[in-house]
């Protein structure tokens, strides 16, 4: 019998074990490379519904989670430990994950269009032309069999140091999937600038791991933030940074990390472009999955985000900021998603904006509220995500058979879609209403409206009409999409001819539909007029349960809920009207009403642009022409040039001055001096005989002289 | 067996050396023959560095395997060899990636005895610096490793060799002639060379030195702050740290891939590793004062080599230039070990260490990797610009599979070696050098911009029309050759406890 702890240390494990066989082994098996993938996320799935039973059945989860570590890392005296754990945050997260990634990765064998024969005019690293089967299969379902080991090990983590393995595996994969296409030169810069602007956010949140481990010798969660003492000894203690705690400051840096991941103002600029990669990517990683992640993590870190702070009381400089950003990234991106044509480019938006309502929540102390809409969030995106794939595949397949090449994601070519595929228009519209939080119905709006009910009871009303109005501009831009592209009449020949998907593309979108809707029915308040307490409110009972003390449940008000109500309602009614009428090649409506600000909007603000003069021009310069020419080339190797050369005048002067006239000279001059001498005795060796004997009796005769008058 | 073991060592140290007078020996034709000499010749000092992996024994303290002969009785020099836990490191990196560089040099077509050679007399020049514990075995392996690698570059390296080489050779040279003076003046104040004794001695010394009966009176203070410095150099010229590093990306440029990976994979080792044996233990006092300093440049070492290595056009300098980004976190985690041992932030420090010395393996095996990598390529196009490559991915999709792997271990992902390294040495420093250590991240930031940008320019975007067609595929042979290597690229990601284990124990020893 496995028992809990050993199956979540397995829950990860299936999908990275097919990544290894699939590349190592079937990667030119297209067949058997999505059963591997496909199976193994569905062993994964089984273990984590087993996990989440168990977790749910549990008294107490909270306080009595699954957990279990092993010893990883001798660190000098201490070890460094990582684990599992499921506490309520976990537990709920790796539902909405297994249920998400294993729609997406059955809806993946049809968006490659599996079965079909291969066209022979397709090429690995572009988009197939013709409907026929992905170059790259095998390939696909290897590294979102990567990307959902690196979800599903963050997901069932104990510790701060695994969680940022599992999000750098993620950041890999998505990398790699957002260029996917690598061959498509737009896809290839996104990929860099998806890799390069989230690494930002994770160079400060490393900083605020070693930061939190070397401050309480721990990375482990409970050991961190279920300790009284261990917080407060972190509210305590100054940082480096005057006027901030350390928690203070480490909630700072691991919310860098957020920012990055999660796409939010300032580096929100790399999720719309990453919709290049294949459809059930944009929905996996940037809806379901990965820019949860950025989430998760503030919650997961609430405690600590929020230190120094009492339920109810004045936010902290950390969390003011964590708001502030929230708050403005919600409607800073709503703004942008109006003025957009790209049926995903919408969603994209859509997706940094929702993100940013709840990082608000999490900032402003809502942290149930959080937790639920990233929840509901997850569900209904993916959805949405997945339906407007199966909506651009439809186009696709209406390009190819009129031969009309138009844009297939440009919902201005669109129209008329309900009749010709009305599986994916009725789960569009459920998803659509969902994330406009249409009342009573979808789970955006339980969740939406509690972000709301917070802000509005503890008194935040600048961050209260802040989240309102993104959330009119979202019911917004939501019925536009939805009327451009299913209602009217078709505005091209390709929409004319658009065609409803295969079923292993519908039957997900079937599934993700009813949580899109029921998700929002296990929290309904308990106060709420008329069904409240009908179902009761597990969703706050649970979730509510991962921190030491459980939060209060917001008192009822009628003024959020009516705002809610209308700010939906309204703008639905308003998309709706605004845009019934488009014809083919009109100009947007809207662009006519707002004039320049349309093309602000269109134009992102011109983020893209400002960053690229501000930011990367000038650090490419500084690496290319400060740092390799200027100093390197320039002043290190002239000054060791200048060294050589010098060397090379000294040995130079040494051998003129010094070794030719000086050395050779005096040498010279002895030698010369011999040869001299040498010519001048040369006269006396005549080699005669005769005169040698006449001066050998001539020294003869003298020596013997002077002996004789010496010694008389 | 048991004489294996008595002198496994001397084993591990001279067959290499063996096998180049065997090759040389071989007549000069007979190019697969001493192809194969020389990587078995390679492959046994492997096998028996496993086998010292495995009998070393971490809980052990000192040295272990010693071997004591004597040498230079005049001057008091020995042959004296012994390991711990940080040089079985190292020797264990040094033999597993020689038969990867013999392996890769097969593509070596001309004067292939001589190459062979020289290789083999590289090793064991390598490998005796990692295991001397007498400083004049130590300089003289130090000095011997140096001239193979010169003629390597000189006489098989591309383009600009010529000029590469003697820079190579005349900076190193310089760094070492200020090492000897050094370490003949402890020879002297000790009495011996033996750096166990010296280890006692020479930091305790304090009565002024009298030397050689010179009419100098230096207090020991300012001997010792002068023969720090000379050590500091030349080990600084070798790792390189910042600002000495402009001959690592003309060297790494010029050398034949084989020779990029040794120098990159090992001869850079041998300059982190003098701080460790020999700056740390000696000079524990100096280095705390300049520990500052070093941090700094280590800090500029990660930053600037980060920077220029972005800059580059050629793929070779781009990953020579990763080198001085990465061999900046050794000096980064040395310096805040120096600056910190002896305080109340020793376990930071402790840790510091250990990172250090794991990122000198890792670096080791990730570096030699990609020049490898680059080198195949090469091999196959001829050209380096990474402006002439361009979606070469669905071309040779194997290769590129290679080279995302190993690029992504070069660049800290987590899950891959090199993460535990940076982490370790970033978890460490960041008390110890606060403000040091949060630019570091600069560097790190940077490194991601380096690493996507090569990948971006040879594997990704339109394939470029020129190669359509070619062959340019990764062999088995040289995907034979980096396996190995990637099995440890992961396997440390994964698991590094196994290593980590041997090295910290040391580490506390020494130095905790």
């Amino acid at each position: 019998m496995i028992g809990p702890e050993l199956l979540a240390f397995l829950v990860p494990l299936p999908p990275l074990l097919a990544f290894f066989v699939i590349v190592l082994l079937t990667n030119r098996k297209n067949r058997l490379s999505h059963r591997l993938a496909v199976g193994a996320m569905v062993i994964s799935w089984a273990m984590a519904m087993t996990i989440f039973g168990l977790a749910v059945s549990r008294g107490d989860l909270g306080h009595h989670p699954i957990a279990a570590s092993v010893a990883w890392l001798p660190m000098g005296e201490g070890v460094l430990n990582l684990g599992i754990l499921i506490d309520p945050l976990n537990a709920i997260t790796l539902f909405f994950v297994a249920w998400t990634c294993l729609a997406i990765f059955l809806y993946s064998v049809g968006y490659h269009n599996f079965g079909k024969p291969r066209d022979p005019q397709d090429r690995a690293g572009l988009p197939p032309k013709a409907g026929g089967i992905e170059p790259m299969y095998a390939r696909f379902f290897a590294f979102i069999s990567l990307f959902a080991f690196g979800m599903l090990t963050l997901s069932v983590s104990d510790n701060l140091l695994l969680l940022f393995i599992g999000w750098e595996i993620m950041g890999l994969c998505s990398y790699l999937l957002i260029g996917f296409w690598y061959g498509k030169d737009s896809a290839k810069r996104a990929m860099v600038k998806a890799f390069i602007t989230t690494r930002v956010g994770d160079v400060f949140m490393l900083l605020g791991i070693a930061y939190l481990y070397a401050a309480t010798g721990t990375v482990n969660y409970r050991e961190i933030l279920f300790d009284e003492h261990v917080l407060q000894t972190l509210a305590q203690m100054p940082s480096v940074i005057g006027g901030l705690s350390a928690g203070g400051l480490i909630g700072l840096l691991l919310f860098i990390g957020t920012v990055g991941k999660s796409a939010q103002w300032p580096l929100h600029v790399w999720l719309p472009d990453a919709m290049e990669g294949p459809t059930p990517v944009s929905a996996m990683i940037h809806a379901a999955t990965m820019v949860s992640a950025g989430v998760y993590l503030m919650a997961r870190f609430f405690p600590l985000v929020t230190i120094g702070w009492h339920e109810g009381g004045a936010l902290t400089p950390t969390m003011t900021l964590v708001a502030v950003i929230g708050a403005f990234t919600a409607l800073f991106a709503a703004t942008i998603a109006v003025a957009q044509n790209d049926i995903k480019r919408v969603l994209a938006y859509s997706t940094i904006s929702q993100l940013g309502y709840m990082v608000a929540a999490v900032g402003i102390g809502a942290y149930v509220a959080a937790v639920f809409h990233l929840v509901t969030h997850a569900f209904f995106k993916a959805l949405l995500f997945l339906s407007s794939g199966s909506v651009i595949h439809g186009m696709e397949h209406g390009i190819h058979e009129t031969h009309d090449h138009v844009d297939p994601g440009d919902m201005t070519n669109m129209g008329g879609l309900r009749r010709k595929m009305p599986i994916t228009f009725w789960t569009f519209l459920i998803g659509g209403l969902a994330l406009s939080g249409f009342p009573l119905l979808t789970a955006g709006f339980w969740s939406k409206d509690e972000i709301l009910a917070d802000a509005f009871a503890h008194g935040r009303m600048v961050i209260f009409v802040v989240l309102a109005l993104a959330a009119l501009l979202t019911a917004f831009y939501t019925m536009r999409q939805i009327t451009l592209t299913f209602l009217g009449k078709p505005r091209t020949q390709a929409a004319e001819h658009a065609h409803e998907s295969v079923w292993t593309m519908t039957l997900p979108l079937v599934v993700l539909s009813v949580f899109a809707v029921a998700a929002g029915w296990a929290g309904i308040p308990d106060h709420f007029p008329v069904i409240g307490g009908l179902i009761p409110n597990w969703v706050h009972g649970f979730v509510g349960g991962t921190l030491l003390e459980h939060p209060e449940a917001v008192a009822f008000s009628a003024v959020p809920l009516l705002v809610s109500i209308s700010v939906a309602l309204g703008g639905l009614l308003l998309g709706w009207l605004v845009y019934r009428r488009v014809t083919a090649d009109a100009k947007d409506p809207l662009a006519r009403l707002l004039g320049p600000v349309h093309t602000l909007f269109k134009n992102k603000y011109y983020f893209d642009e400002l960053y690229d003069l501000i930011f990367i021009r000038p650090a490419y310069w500084l690496a290319e022409t400060v740092s390799y020419r200027w100093i390197d080339r320039g002043l290190i190797d002239g000054i060791l040039h200048a060294i050589g050369r010098f060397a090379l005048r000294v040995g130079a002067f040494l051998r003129n001055v010094i070794d030719l006239p000086v050395i050779n000279g005096s040498a010279d001059m002895f030698s010369e001096g011999v040869k001299g001498a040498g010519r001048g005795f040369r006269v006396v060796q005549t080699g005669r005989v005769q005169q040698y004997l006449i001066v050998g009796l001539l020294f003869t005769g003298v020596i013997l002289s002077y002996l004789l008058l010496a010694n008389p | 067996m048991n004489f294996i073991l008595d002198n496994l060592l001397s084993l591990i140290l001279w067959i290499p050396a063996l096998t180049a007078i065997v090759i040389l020996l071989l007549p000069r034709t007979k190019v697969k023959l001493i192809r194969w000499v020389a990587f078995l010749g390679s492959l046994l000092p492997l096998a028996l560095s496993l086998v010292l992996w495995f009998q070393y024994d971490a809980a052990q303290a000192g040295f272990q395997f010693m071997q004591r002969m004597v040498w230079y009785e005049a001057v008091n020099a020995s042959y004296f060899l012994g390991v711990d836990g940080i040089s079985v490191t190292m020797v264990l990196l040094t033999t597993l990636l020689t038969p990867a560089a013999v392996l890769i040099s097969w593509s070596i077509k001309e004067n292939v005895r001589s190459y062979m050679v020289l290789f083999m007399l590289l090793e064991t020049g390598m490998l005796g610096v990692f295991m001397a514990l007498d400083l004049m075995l130590f300089f003289v392996f130090w000095e011997v490793g140096l001239v193979p690698m010169y003629f390597l570059i000189n006489q098989w390296g591309s383009g600009n060799r010529d000029y590469a080489s003697i820079k190579f050779l005349i900076y190193t040279m310089a760094g070492s002639l200020g090492l000897l003076l050094a370490i003949q003046l402890i020879g002297v104040a000790s009495g011996t060379f033996d750096l166990l004794q010296i280890m006692e001695q020479w930091p305790a010394l304090s009565e002024p030195l009298t030397l050689l009966g010179l009419p100098i009176s230096l207090s020991i203070e300012t001997v010792k702050v002068i023969a720090f410095w000379a050590f500091v150099i030349a080990f600084a010229i070798k790792v390189p740290v910042w600002p000495f590093h402009t001959w690592l990306p003309d060297a790494h440029t010029e050398a034949p891939t084989a020779g990029s990976m040794i120098l990159a994979g090992v001869l850079l080792k041998l300059g982190a590793y003098g701080f460790l044996r020999l700056v740390l233990p000696l000079y524990p006092e100096q280095a705390q004062t300049y520990a500052g300093v070093l941090g700094l440049l280590a800090v500029l070492a990660i930053i600037m080599g980060a920077l220029s290595s972005w800059g580059q056009k050629d793929f070779k300098r781009l990953v020579a230039y990763s080198s001085v980004n990465h061999m900046g976190f050794v000096i980064l985690g040395i310096a805040a070990y120096a600056y910190a041992g002896t305080t109340l932030a020793a376990d930071d420090a402790v840790i510091a260490l250990n990172g250090a010395v794991l990122q000198m393996f890792n670096h080791g095996l990730s570096a030699a990797g990609m020049f490898l990598l680059v080198g195949v390529i090469y091999e196959r196009t001829h050209t380096r610009d990474l402006d002439a490559f361009g979606g070469l991915f669905p071309l040779a999709p194997v290769y590129g599979g290679i080279l995302l792997f190993t690029s992504m271990a070069s660049l800290g992902l987590p899950g891959l070696n090199g993460f535990v390294s940076e982490f370790m040495v970033v978890r460490g420093a960041w008390p110890i050098f606060t403000l040091y250590t949060a630019l570091a991240m600069i560097g790190l930031l940077i490194t991601g911009a380096y690493i996507v940008k090569a990948i971006r320019l040879v594997l990704h975007g339109p394939m470029n029309e020129r190669w359509q067609g070619q062959h340019l595929e990764i062999n088995r042979r040289e995907v034979f050759s980096i396996a190995p290597l990637m099995v440890l690229m992961l396997w440390i990601g994964v698991w590094p406890a196994w290593i980590v284990k041997v090295i910290n124990q040391t580490v506390l020893r020494w130095f905790g």
